[in-house]
Order: C-alpha cells, then structure tokens, then sequence
C-alpha cells in the first residue's frame, strides 16, 4: 500500500510536469488554431539552454535556468510565432502542421549534432532526500515538483480567470472575431499565448530533466504525452488538460512497475485509443458543434 | 498550365523509357552506355519504393487532406509481412498482394475510431500507432528479431531469380508502373473526385450525399496499403530489416517528402521521394546534418511556396497570371 | 429532369417537423417549431436574424443534433441520419453562406453533386470517371445558364455565379425536396429573376417541393406559396403571403428588436 502511494505521488508529480505542456498546447490550440507537434521539443529544448550556459557560458545553476527561460520566451515563444506560426497561419491549417513537424526535426536534430547525443544529467532544483510522511516514502524533489508545478498552474489560473488581461485571452480563444469588435487587442494577447506557452514549456523542461535526463529525443515521449493528455482531458479545456495530465504521469509510473518495460511507452497509447472510441470529447471537454 | 499539361503524356513516357534503359547495359545494342553501377541501380529501386509509399500519403494528405503520421508503420507492416511470407515459401505476388491487404485492413480498423472525431485526432492516431508498432517490432523477437533484425531472401519468379539487383529493379519498376496506372485510375474516378470534395469542403460533401466518412476511410486504407505494397518490395531490396526504418521518424519524414514534393499533385510524391532518397547521398560530407538541413527546406518551402517543387515548376512554365489568385495548393484549401 | 406530372400541393405530406428544439449551451436557437410541408409546395421561411431559420435547417438534415423532437420525411422517421444518408433519399439543400467546390470546374461540381446516386459505390470505382453524368451535368448547365463557364474553376467564378452554381448542385440529383438557405443573399436584380424563375420551372416540372429562407422579402413573396415566421425559435404566423405580410406580429418581430 505504501508502495501504491508513494508512486501514486511520484505520478501525481510527473503528471503535474505533463499538465504544464499539456496546457500550453492546449492555450496554443485554442488562440490560433495551432497544432504544435513541436511541443515536445519545445520540453526537451530548455534544458539544453540551461545546460550550455553552465558549460560554455560558466553561469550557476539558477542563472542557467534564468537564461533557460529567457532563451525560450525569445524562441520558443517570439521567434516561434514571428518565423513559423504567422507566415503560415492564412494558408490554413495543414502547412502550419507540416512546418511544426519540420520544426520538431529541426530542434531534436539540432540540438544532437549542437551538443550531444548522450543523455545528459541535470541537476535537481531540490536535493533528492527522502523523508517519511505517514509511512509513505516522498523525495524532496518530488515535494518541490509537486508545489512549483501546481503553483504555475494555480497562477495561470488565477491570470486567465481573475485578470483583466486573462480574461481578454480567453475571450480571444472563444470567439477572435467578437473579442475584437469588443475591443481585444487580439494580436497581442495570441502573442502573450505563446509566451505562457514557452514559459510552461520551460517549466517543464527544468522540472522533467533531472528526472528523466536531458536527451535530443526525449521530445518524442513528452509530446506524446502532451497530446495525449490534452485529448484525455478534452482538448479545448485547461482544467482538462490538467487532469489528463496527471492520468497520464499516474499511468506512466505505475506501468513503469506492473507493466513489461518494453511496452511502458503504450500504455499512454492504450489510454488515447480507449478515450477516443468512448469518451471522443474527453474526459471534461464538451462536445463542439460546427456553425454551418 | 496549359502548356506544362500538354508536356505530360510525352513526358511520362520519356520518364518510363529512361527509367528501362537507363540502368541497363547498352553496349550489347551498339549503344556506348554500360549502364549504372550496383549501387546507382540500389538507389533508383530505393527511390521508386519510397515513391509508391509516398504516394499512398499524397492520396491521404494531398487529395483527401487528412493527416498520416504512420507511413514508416504501414511500410513496417508490409515488409515483415513479405519477410516472413516470403522465407515460408509462398510466391511473391501472393505475398505482394497480401502485405497491401493486410495494410489496408490495419488501416480501417485504426482509421475508423479516429475519423468519428475530430480532423487531427487521425494525425494523433497515426501516431501513437506507429510508436505502438515499433514497439512490437522491436520486442516481438520471435516475430520480427526485435532489435537484430531478420534477413530476407530475393524471391524466384516463375523460374527467374531477382537475386541481380537490376533484375529486382525491374520488378519494382512494374509494381510501382501497375500502382501508378492503379491510383491514377481510381483519382479519375467518381471516388477521386470524392476525395477532392472532402479535402475542400467536407460539410457541402455531405449535404450532396457523400459519405464523407467511408471515403475518408477508404483514401487513408488504399493510401496505408501503399505503405505496405511499398514495405512488401523494400524488405527484400535491402534485404535486411531491423526495427529503424518503421519508427516515427521516418513516419514523418514521408509526410514531409510528400509536401515538399508537392502535395496533391500526381508528380509530387516522385519528386519528393527523390529529394528524400538522394539528399542524404549528396549530403555525405556533412553527415548528420542531412535531416537539419531536410527540415530547414521544408519549413522554408511552406512559407515561401507551399505547393512544393511541382508547384514551384508549374510556376516558373506557367506565364505570369494575377498574382496570388491562385498559388495556393490544393491543400492549403481545407475547409474549415 | 424527366417530368413527373404533378400538381402544386397535392395534399401528400412530405417533410413533418414536430416540436423541435436546439439549443446551444444556454442559447435556445429553436424552441419547439412543429409545420409540416406538402408534396409541391413552395414553402417560404422567414425570421429576423438570428431567429433560427437555419438552425432548424441543419437539425432537419442531420446537420447538428435535436436537442429534442422529430423530423418526418414521407411519414418515416430521419432523426439521427447523417447528412448524406438524407441527401440519397432525394433531400438537396444549399448553405447561407455560399458552399462549392473552389478547385474543381463548374461541370466537375455538377458530376460530385449528382454522383453519389448513380449505382453502387465499387460499380462507380471500375465505371466511367464521370459515372455518366457528363449529358446531365450540361444540361444543368444550361438550364441555369452557365453554359460559357463549364470548363473555369469554380473559385474563380463571381459571386452570384458561384451561388447559382451552388443552387444548381442541390438539384443535380433530381431531389423531391429542396431546402434552401437565402439563395438569393448577395445575387443582384437580374441574376435574381433569372433566380427566380428557374426555380418556379423546376418545382412545374418535376414538382418538386421548397423550403426557402429569404430575407429579401418581395423575392419570397412572389415566389412562395405559403410562408412560416420564425422568430425567436418558435413560429409565430403561418399562412399566405398576403396574410403573413399584414399580420401585425410579423411586423412588431421585425421590428420590435
Ligand atoms: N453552432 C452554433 N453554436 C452556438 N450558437 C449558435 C450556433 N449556430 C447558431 N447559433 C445561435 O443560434 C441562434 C440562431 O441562429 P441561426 O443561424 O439559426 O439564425 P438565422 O435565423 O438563420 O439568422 P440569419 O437570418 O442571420 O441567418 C443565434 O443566436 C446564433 O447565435
Ligand atoms: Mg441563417
């Protein structure tokens, strides 16, 4: 039993790391229309900023993961949107999909030939002591997980509910057309769209690497997880992509124990089949009905 | 337009004319041409079967506009099919035929859960079902030799080996001509015009008794059982498989081969399939940075001309119209 | 267009619509319309904007889910088919907002609006690439009068080209009912007589039967033969043209808002 829950929490704490990208596609998904099957890169690719401003730049650890963030607001968010989204957008959305799987590519090879195709350690936020909560076994690091990655969805909460500019953002995301006549200034809130997002993404990226090393490929699991959370959840919602996150990291470790190894990674899969053939909205996603 | 259409039929058959005799040995005719050397003649039969799995996605992507993320599978599917199909001893166009089959049905029963939803959940589909496939092909050691990998044996046709690399050329040749010929047929007929409809506008389809559902099915399972007439010929030209061939990666790069090609156009999956097969060749000095370059050319390629190479040709013969009336692709025209 | 003989109004009833409603979240689009249509009627409906004209168009033909009531067509229940399902039992309809297929000719429309009728799905595979619809398609195009266009893309056409076109594929297939949603939205004077009268020549020849939306009040008017106000989601007058136009509740829904 205390086994059960101590993976419960380890899940719940990767799970909380996979709800931050899982609403970062979801944001992107709704504002634009953008299908982001970088996303997982988009994960991967912050450590290795972080990593080479310690290296090559000789900074600390806090000030690595401070360039990390910036380095991916910049690219991940304002370069992301200004080279790749924008062009493309008015042609509709396939191409804008073809250029984000080109981009995955691009980033995963990138940073291969850029700095290595080893795994690389990371080093953790928070030491890696266990200590005995009512029996139950929990790391540090997974306490601090736990807390930062709620404390960034309990925050981006609060901005898309309580602020004015939040709730310009969900207006955008529901109806642009509206939202502008009402006075949006829908450009800039997309743009701050894809700012949270690469915010979020770097988020994860310094929460999930000292946990599964910082590696090119990594992209591949964590955008799979990413999207299938968001589906799990019901792809137009941020409290679904939340949920579906934490399913998903929950599943992922305790397959990683009662499942063969060499069949961990479909365990997510299996989920996605059986939410779309039962529950094709999600879990909390309504069902959306097309104007005609 | 007009004048590059005219060119077509003269140029098809130029094209299947130097595609005979150009890896051929002349001499013997009295014409001074030896011929290609062992590996031009490996990488034209690897070009024409990337070509028929390309254009499998080109019926998916550029003529029905859906998404596929799992052509690397569906090749997968056919190349063990023909493996071990082949090793236990059946004649070939049984197992050719039976590998397309088996792609095809695969295809339906993964195509028909994600189509009752939404447009992208087949992209997503696609790909966890490729990542799920390599799994199987990786672990299922005693199916597929997991990570070692299997050898496969050139089949004897009706007495004749195709252990000579240009005697298996040949073979592909007709396969990929009888396929060709196949799609070519089924994009002029009523079905072809189906899947314009539901690539363009899917909602008026419906109103005019299309069944968009079915037909999207159908141009994803014909378009899947490309991939696996494709892995059917691809398992015994290399005639070793492992595990690599089938996962995502190249799952996306044949999406990609086909855009930049020119996705929609009866051309681009031959062109694209081109660049995908020769560019890492010509890219030998720099290896590693072939697919970083590949993906720099397509994310360029959809900003700046999102018909790809066919319609960047159609453009350069086509005299200068209204600009920007009409350069958009096919594709880029969804519905939304 | 072979000509069944066949009178305006019959009496058989063809399409019945009991007490449907939809709605979108908390916005009640319909609210329980019931009417039912006659056999070579030409039903006129009209509503202001935003009254759910063609929200109940779209849950007529499987378009979008009932919340709650049923559709007839020839007695039969057709809740929950799917739009193609209605189209194969002789249903066309047309969008408000213009629907054709850009990168396709003129002629090419024509053949995707009438192919689905023709044999079997695997007959049209191995059968001719215009399922034998060439002769038919032409013929349409003339009656609309389209005849110089066949061979252009449709995206390039004008806009009330475009519509008549759109208006021609709804009868490609030789349906017995017809719903169309402003077909005369945005087609200028001339195109609309033209409009007009080859929609009252259809419904003599074949007798077939119309549901027509209209803003453009005089259009409806003369050509409609009874007309249903919808306002708010539930009809509120039903009867002739000249009764309809003098009722004072239509006057006040237009109006009032
Ligand atoms: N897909 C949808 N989702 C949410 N609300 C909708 C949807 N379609 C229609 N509505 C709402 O339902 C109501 C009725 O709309 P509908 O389009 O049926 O009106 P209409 O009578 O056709 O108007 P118009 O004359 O302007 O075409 C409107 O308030 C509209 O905003
Ligand atoms: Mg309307």
């Amino acid at each position: 039993m205390a086994d059960f829950l101590q993976l419960l929490i380890a899940g719940i704490a990767t799970g909380a790391i996979y709800a931050l990208a899982a609403i970062g596609f979801t944001l992107l998904w709704q504002t634009s229309q953008t299908i982001n099957f970088a996303q997982g890169e988009f994960v991967m690719l912050p450590a290795f900023f972080a990593l080479a401003a310690m290296k090559w730049g000789g900074a600390p650890f806090w000030l690595a993961c401070l360039v990390a963030v910036a380095m991916s607001l910049l690219i991940l968010g304002v370069a992301f949107k200004g080279l790749i989204v924008d062009p493309l957008i008015k042609h509709g959305a396939m191409p804008l999909v073809i250029s984000t799987i080109g981009l995955s590519i691009f980033l995963k090879d990138g940073v291969k030939d850029a700095y290595s195709a080893e795994a690389q350690p990371f080093p953790a936020i928070f030491p890696d002591r266990l200590i005995e909560i009512l029996g139950v076994k929990v790391s540090l690091a997974q306490i601090g997980v736990l807390i930062i990655a709620f404390g960034v969805i309990f925050v981006l909460q609060w901005f898309l509910g309580g602020t004015r500019i939040g709730r310009q953002m969900q207006a955008t995301a529901q109806n642009p057309t509206v939202a502008r006549i009402l006075g949006v200034p829908v450009e800039r809130m997309i743009l701050y769209t894809f700012l949270i997002n690469a915010a979020l993404a770097a988020m994860a990226s310094l929460l999930i690497s000292p946990i599964y090393l910082a590696k090119f490929s990594s992209g591949e699991t964590l955008g799979m997880a990413a999207f299938v959370a968001a589906i799990v959840g019901g792809f137009n919602q941020v409290r679904g992509a939340i949920a579906g996150g934490i399913i998903v990291g929950v599943l992922d470790n305790m397959a990683a124990v009662y499942v063969s190894t060499a069949y961990r990674q479909a365990v997510p899969l299996v989920l996605l089949v059986l939410i779309i053939l039962f529950r094709p909205q999600g879990l909390l996603g309504r069902k959306e009905e097309r104007a005609v | 337009m007009t004048r590059f259409n005219a060119l077509k039929t003269p140029l098809i058959v130029l094209a299947l004319a130097l595609l005979i005799l150009v890896p051929a040995d002349l001499t013997g005719f009295g014409i001074p041409w030896g011929g290609l050397k062992r590996y031009g003649i490996y990488i034209l039969s690897l070009w024409l079967v990337t070509s028929i799995a390309a254009m499998g996605v080109n019926l998916i992507v550029g003529y029905a506009g859906q998404e596929t993320l799992a052509q690397a599978a569906f090749l997968g599917i056919g190349a063990f099919t023909s493996a071990l199909l082949l090793k236990a001893g059946y004649p070939f166009f049984v197992v050719f035929l039976l590998a397309g089959a088996l792609a095809f049905l695969v295809g339906i029963v993964l195509g028909f859960p994600a189509l009752r939803v939404q447009k992208h959940y087949l992209a997503f589909v696609t790909l966890a079902f490729t990542v799920f496939m390599w799994l199987v092909i990786r672990n299922e050691d005693w199916l597929t030799g997991g990570v070692s990998g299997m050898d496969v044996k050139r089949p004897v046709i009706l007495g004749v080996s195709t252990k000579p690399g240009l005697t298996f050329y040949y073979l592909i040749l007709a396969m990929t001509a009888v396929l060709t010929f196949a799609l070519r047929w089924i994009l002029n007929s009523p079905w072809g015009r189906a899947f314009t409809a539901l690539r363009e506008n899917p909602i008026r389809a419906e109103s005019l008794g299309i069944d968009v559902r079915t037909y999207i099915l159908l141009a994803f399972a014909i378009g899947s059982a490309y991939g696996g007439f494709a892995g059917a010929l691809y398992a015994p030209l290399v005639e070793f498989i492992d595990p690599a061939p089938f996962a995502l990666g190249p799952s996306l790069l044949f999406m990609l081969m086909v855009v930049v090609g020119g996705a929609g156009s009866f051309a681009g999956p031959f062109i694209g399939a081109a660049v995908a097969v020769l560019l890492p060749e010509w890219l030998r000095f720099a290896e590693g940075l072939y697919l970083i370059i590949f993906s720099v050319i397509v994310m360029l390629m959809m900003a700046l001309c999102p018909t790809g190479i066919v319609g960047l040709i159609e453009r350069i013969f086509t005299p200068a119209r209204r600009p920007h009336a009409d350069d958009k692709g096919p594709v880029l025209k969804e519905a939304k | 267009m072979s000509a069944q003989a066949s009178k305006q109004g019959t009496g058989k009833t063809v399409l019945q619509v009991n007490d449907l409603a939809k709605s979108f979240g908390g916005v009640h689009a319909v609210r329980g319309v019931t009417f039912e249509v006659k056999e070579g009627e030409i039903l006129g409906l009209i509503g202001p904007n935003g009254s759910g004209k063609s929200t109940l168009f779209n849950c007529i033909l499987g378009q979008l889910p009932p919340t709650r009531g049923d559709v007839m067509v020839d007695g039969k229940s057709v809740t929950g088919l799917r739009p193609s399902d209605l189209n194969l039992l002789g249903i066309g309809r047309t969008f408000q907002l213009l629907q054709v297929f850009p990168q396709l000719t003129v002629r090419e429309n024509l053949i995707l609006a009438g192919q689905e009728h023709k044999g079997s799905r695997l007959k049209r595979l191995f059968g001719a690439g215009d399922a034998g619809l060439t002769g038919d398609a032409e013929r349409m195009i003339d009656f609309f009068r389209l005849g110089h266009l066949k061979d252009e893309k449709a995206g390039g056409l004008s806009y009330g080209q475009q519509k008549l076109l759109d208006c021609a594929m709804a009868f490609m297939a030789g349906p017995r009912l017809v719903l169309l949603d402003e077909p005369a939205g945005g087609v200028n004077l001339t195109m609309l007589a033209n409009l007009k009268e080859r929609l009252q020549a259809i419904n003599k020849e074949t007798g077939a039967t119309f549901v027509v939306i209209e803003h453009n009040m005089e259009f409806v008017m003369s050509l409609c033969t009874r007309i249903l106000v919808l306002a708010e989601g539930q009809i509120i007058a039903e009867g002739s043209p000249d009764t309809v136009r003098k009722d004072p509740k239509v006057i006040e829904a237009y109006l009032g808002h």
